[in-house]
């Protein structure tokens, strides 16, 4: 598929295109404010990189609950997200030696991580969304149903784990834009070179998504109003 | 991109329809880059803005997540040591 091609509703391209673990990126400075590890690991990633397993180990104990979390953040399964977990510690244990430090390691990783994610969703097919979405992308635009129910923001009523919930409930194309651009800090642009879309595209998929989010965040209010 | 019929004549209050329209658009408006607060139809229409809002508030609500870390199961380092030893690394 060509780059800029619009992308099919809620899906990821086929072709996503993967970066370069340590492309330039604004990331690093929105990465490094989480506790990666980065400044305490320097001396082990020197020696995994020199090919010492126990260091690589040490590595694997350091980055392993954010390369799980990412990926279970981007999947919503637990079994996938530990095959992925092992594939990117494997493309890592092939790829060390390449690290040359342009980036923050954990920045370098995270990337890998996704490149791993976009890789397994490209494999997967596009057979993402429900037959009922593909035909009809858009079901959710009707105005009526912003009647009745109380504003999400005066009810306060988007907590962590209603918020997590209803991310695991979207569909993969629409929860890896949300993921990569509201909660993971991707750009537009670095959205649009991951999945080899326009940055208009990436801007209207991700709406899309919120409004799949707010559609589910409303749900029980909805339902309340119906009674 | 040129208005659509969605914005009330006489000033009235956008009814149903007109919403519907301007929200159906709202995807294509975005991929364009409009800013959707500076469209006339926002400017008269309380309930596309509530729901532009809304949506503002979600995203902000999900930029406020911090991550929470998981930990995967506690085999799985065996598990890519055995692959690293069969050289599928």
């Amino acid at each position: 598929m060509l780059s800029g091609e619009r992308l099919e509703d809620g899906e990821p391209k086929q072709s996503a295109n993967l970066v370069e673990p340590g492309a330039d990126s604004n990331l690093d400075s929105k990465l490094d404010t989480r506790p990666a590890g980065d400044s305490g690991d320097a001396q082990v990633l020197a020696r995994a990189q020199a090919g010492d397993h126990v260091a690589f180990a040490q590595l694997y104990a350091l980055h392993k609950r954010r390369v799980y979390s990412l990926c279970l953040r981007m999947l919503s399964n637990v079994a996938e997200a530990e095959d992925l977990t092992q594939e990117a510690f494997l493309q890592l244990h092939r790829k060390i030696a390449t690290f040359r430090g342009d980036s923050a390691f954990s920045t370098w990783l995270h990337r890998l991580t996704i490149n791993v994610v976009l890789m397994h969703l490209r494999r997967k097919g596009l057979n993402l969304i429900s037959l009922d979405e593909a035909l009809d992308p858009s079901p959710e635009y009707g105005p009526i149903r912003s009647f009745g129910a109380p504003d999400l923001r005066l009810t306060g009523s988007i907590d962590r784990m209603t918020l997590e919930k209803a991310v695991e409930t979207l569909p993969a194309g629409y929860r890896l834009i949300f993921v990569l651009h509201d909660i993971e800090g991707y750009e537009h642009n670095e959205i649009a070179t991951l999945l080899d879309c326009s940055i208009g595209n990436s801007k209207s998929q991700l709406h899309k998504a919120r409004m799949k989010l707010r559609e589910a965040l409303r749900a029980p209010a909805d339902e309340e109003v119906a009674k | 991109m040129t208005e659509p019929n969605n914005i009330p004549k006489n000033g009235a209050v956008p009814s149903d329809a007109e919403c519907a329209a301007f929200q159906a658009q709202m995807p294509e408006r975005i991929a364009a880059g409009e800013n959707l607060e500076d469209n006339p139809h926002m400017l008269i229409c309380e309930r596309c803005r509530s729901l532009v809002h809304e949506l503002e508030y979600i995203a902000e609500a999900a930029r406020q997540l911090i991550p929470v870390e998981q930990e995967p199961r506690e085999d799985l380092w065996n598990q890519i040591q055995l692959a690293i030893e069969r050289g599928e690394a």
